[in-house]
């Protein structure tokens, strides 16, 4: 039982969800990510998802564009992210799971990349671009090392796919609430609730909604139904907005505490 | 063994890495297109279309001044320049809207460098009163203004990409975040015989007529079959497109010509083949420009159709098996290409297609007896006046 299982195991025991935070490792720079990560499991953060940069986020919006675009100027990679973790693991025991394309995981070579990522303490992965069609070698290498595969579910998921993606999956599986990709939306479409009480029906496995919670309203409406709430954009828009001030962690830190006590 | 297998894998490589959401949609398409393949209404609507819109078949010209010139070489000139919109694109933009018709989409997208496909998309959709929208690198707009004039007029919506390298690569990563977002109302018609499964497929049974007919003409006017065949590989949908109907025909040998760019040692190229390795990008496994790190290289070529860092898993696949060979030629090479056959045919290629005209001397050089060879002309170079101009 890897941090995640065990964590979603003592929620469950609480009867709570899990609040997931996405940051983009190293945007505005790795030591400030580890700072955040630290901060973030004192404002009631769960567990961490810590985007790896890339050059082509296909996935993702233009706020997770912008942020990985910045730190892939500042010359972080794989390897110095995995590095980063290590030193955050002197501090915490938070859950960490990477989002990740699959190219920089395929390139380091997949057994290699497990081996490494868990003596570095990281939890689970999120491969955005990888479907369990072409993650038999992937999931292989990931059990080796109990590092947890999440999977994801959208709203165009057909329900004979269902049953292969959560097998799949373990750790927890990532709804995503709507078509489209990363980023604040101002409202999100209702047919996740059905959608994600379906999956729940069929696993016992945690499901957790993210694309687009934006705010403590949504983050409550979510957590009603989810087993945890994942928030990326707002988070990297706060950071944003906070660039180059001293007191970036404790303003992003007092914005993040504002969403996990909605749950 | 058929490529690819049930999975849409050639060998180790292709395969859909794709996002979640468009998952179900990609197995519909197949699922459309293996029964479409087989509907002969499809077919013949297809074809009447090619040969009737499009103007098909395209001539098998035997090149007498060029060849002379080469000396050992005997050079025929497969004329998908002649099509109606410039390029062998139109092949595929028709088949995809028809197949985009028959799944009931309202709203096409599509991603283009040169604006060859993005012309050729703008023009299917005008044709079948569709809604287009068509992605495209701010860096490119600029290269090719006319064509961005072009799709304006047949009433397409042309968006600038400002992110990245602001070039092919990144119109593709748009256009795929447009289409996670569309997913259910848009069909993405993509351009090469890359992206996810079904697309390397379904784009080379578009483009497979290239071939067909060649091989024919070939056959009628030489009594047998050519030594080599020759075409530029950005994607690779023209190569692909000749190359499929003589993959049995073990004695016919096969040459892909990627774009060296500045230089292959210079790292500032688009030749994924002769200088990447393995790597995943827009939806499939295949060779791919990449950094230590497995970020994805930033691509140059003076030809803004070849300017992609990735290249279609079907030509990975082919290199790997030894069935093609796959080199390069520089900037400056295919400018000089362009010349030649702009001089001793009174015929103006594409950037592109001038990759493969440019190899035509190195292969004259290299062979040891008289040879006969069919190079794919896939596009005309009117397109590229304002770009040639400013190189030359």
């Amino acid at each position: 039982m890897n941090r995640i299982d065990q964590k979603f195991k003592e929620l469950k025991e609480r009867k709570k969800k899990a609040f997931i935070a996405f940051l983009t490792a190293g945007d505005p720079n790795l030591k400030t990510t580890g700072e955040m990560v630290v901060s973030f499991e004192k404002a009631g953060v769960d567990i961490i998802e810590l985007g790896v940069p890339f050059s082509d986020p296909l996935a993702d919006g233009p706020t997770i564009q912008a942020a990985s675009q910045r730190a892939l100027q500042k010359g972080v990679t794989l390897e110095k992210i995995l590095a980063s973790v290590r030193k955050i693991r002197r501090k915490t025991n938070i859950p960490v799971a990477l989002m990740t394309y699959y190219n920089p995981i395929f390139h380091y070579g997949e057994e290699r990349f497990m081996s490494k990522a868990r003596a570095c303490g990281v939890d689970g992965l999120i491969v955005p671009d990888l479907p369990p069609e072409e993650a038999s070698g992937f999931i292989k290498a990931a059990r080796a090392q109990d590092i947890s595969t999440v999977f994801f579910l959208a709203p165009t998921t057909s329900k004979n796919r269902v049953p292969k993606i959560v097998k799949a999956s373990t750790g927890f599986i990532y709804y995503v609430s709507l078509t489209g990709v990363t980023g604040v939306r101002q409202s999100l479409p209702k047919d996740f609730v059905g959608d994600v009480k379906a999956v729940q029906n069929v696993t016992d496995k945690p499901v957790c909604v993210g694309f687009g919670v934006s705010n403590a309203r949504q983050v409550k409406a979510v957590g009603k139904v989810a087993d945890g709430v994942i928030v990326g954009s707002a988070i990297i828009k706060e950071i944003q907005k906070n660039a180059g001030k001293e007191d970036l962690v404790r303003n992003v830190t007092r914005f993040v505490r504002s969403l996990t006590r909605a749950l | 063994m058929t490529v690819p297998d049930k999975t849409g894998h050639f060998g180790e490589f292709g395969g859909k890495y794709v996002p979640e959401t468009l998952m179900t949609l990609l197995s519909d398409l197949e699922k459309t297109f293996f029964s479409l393949r087989k509907d002969k209404t499809f077919r013949k609507e297809f074809v009447e279309y090619l040969k009737e819109y499009a103007g098909r078949p395209t001539n098998l010209y035997h090149a007498k001044r060029l060849s002379k010139q080469l000396k050992t070489l005997k050079v025929y000139l497969k004329r998908e320049d002649l099509l109606h919109t410039g390029a062998h694109k139109i092949n595929n933009t028709l088949g995809q809207i028809l197949v985009a018709k028959r799944m009931g989409k309202t709203r096409i997208i599509a991603e283009t460098g040169a604006g060859q496909h993005g012309v050729a998309t703008a023009t299917a959709a005008a044709l079948f009163g569709l809604k287009c929208v068509v992605y495209m690198g701010a860096e490119d707009i600029k290269r090719q203004a006319l064509n961005v004039f072009r799709m304006q007029l047949l009433g397409t919506e042309v968006v600038p990409v400002t992110s990245g390298s602001q070039t092919l690569k990144d119109a593709m990563n748009e256009a795929i975040r447009d289409w996670v977002t569309n997913v259910r109302d848009t069909f993405y018609i993509i351009g090469s015989v890359a992206g996810p499964h079904p697309y390397p497929l379904m784009v080379r049974e578009f483009q497979v007529v290239i071939g067909q007919e060649a091989r024919k003409q070939f056959q009628q006017k030489e009594k047998k079959l050519p030594d080599y065949l020759l075409a530029c590989v950005g994607g690779g949908s023209n190569a692909m497109g000749l190359f499929h109907s003589f993959f049995n025909d073990k004695k016919v040998k096969m040459i892909g010509v990627e774009a060296a760019g500045l230089g292959l040692n210079t790292g500032q190229h688009s030749a994924p083949l002769a200088d990447g390795g393995v790597g995943v990008l827009h939806g499939s496994k295949s060779g791919l420009m990449q950094t230590k790190d497995g970020q994805v290289r930033v691509a140059h070529s003076v030809a803004a159709g070849l300017d992609y860092p990735g290249v279609g898993p079907e030509h990975a696949y082919y290199q790997k098996i030894g069935r093609a060979q796959y080199v390069s030629v520089t900037d400056k090479e295919a400018i000089k290409g362009l010349k030649l056959l702009s001089k001793t045919e009174g015929i103006i290629p594409a950037l592109e297609t001038a990759h493969a005209i440019a190899y035509l001397e190195k292969l004259a050089k290299k062979v040891k007896k008289k040879s006969t060879v069919i190079v794919c002309l896939s596009g005309r170079g009117d397109k590229d006046m304002e770009a040639i101009k400013e190189v030359i």
